[in-house]
């Protein structure tokens, strides 16, 4: 599968594990969107960086050929997905309990 | 030097949010196991992806800018480490906003079972 394709399911996955499989529903969330923000500025830049020297090339087959800030746009969807499910993740342990207190004490 | 542009390009991101964690109190590095657990599935499904689309000529990397350790399937080093900083930057800007501006994420305990949380800051008892 391209990574368009790919791509395009990574972001369905991300959705349905934070609305369905985790339930953390971050997709509702101002600190969810926020922190994405914050995140996909950094993307571009860092991303602009690799995509652009290039460190990373790609086959025009497999993409759609658009590109933002040197990346190809499925990069987008890429890290979406990635930063989502990290997120999801985090949360879903912190309802559970996971790491309740950090190391050091404040 | 061209060598460790990938790698430097990372330590970046990790020096540049590291303040996060030392000042602001994002406590994501010091809560390690929930931190290691939250990056866990990322890694092995995006780095799982990543060598999918290397083995099939998807994308290329020019080893101009690698240091050139090379992980089995064909995965630099610096690839391997992107999945578990990008992540992790990920959450320290996700708890720093938290920090900043106290919105709910979902995971604050929560005394009294209640209805799904629907993200606006209230009290779902009532009076407290």
């Amino acid at each position: 599968m391209s990574y368009t394709v790919l791509a395009v399911l990574a972001v369905a996955g991300a959705v349905l594990v934070d609305l369905a499989v985790l339930r953390t529903r971050l997709l509702g969330r101002r600190v969810y969107w926020t922190a994405y923000a914050i995140v996909l500025f950094f993307q571009l830049v860092v991303n602009g960086v690799l995509t652009g020297l290039p460190v990373v090339v790609y086959d025009p087959a497999t993409i759609l050929g658009a590109r933002v800030a040197y990346a190809p746009v499925e990069d987008l969807l890429f890290g979406f997905a990635m930063v989502t499910v990290t997120l999801s993740t985090w949360v879903w342990l912190g309802r559970r309990g996971v790491g309740a207190r950090s190391r050091r004490h404040r | 030097m061209r060598h460790l542009t990938y790698l430097g390009l990372l330590a970046g991101c990790l020096a540049g949010t590291a303040p996060l964690e030392i000042w602001l109190g994002t406590r994501v590095y010091t809560r390690t196991r929930r931190w290691l657990l939250a990056v866990l599935p990322t890694v092995v499904v995006f780095a799982g992806w990543d060598l999918y689309a290397v083995g099939r000529h998807q994308w290329s990397y020019r080893r101009e800018w690698l240091s050139g350790v090379v992980l089995p399937g064909g995965l630099p080093l610096e690839e391997a480490l992107f999945f578990v900083v990008v992540p992790t930057c990920a959450i320290l800007a996700f708890e720093a906003v938290r920090a900043v501006r106290g919105w709910p994420a979902g995971d604050e305990p929560d005394p009294a079972p209640a209805e799904p949380d629907p993200g606006e800051p209230g009290e779902p008892d009532g009076a407290r």
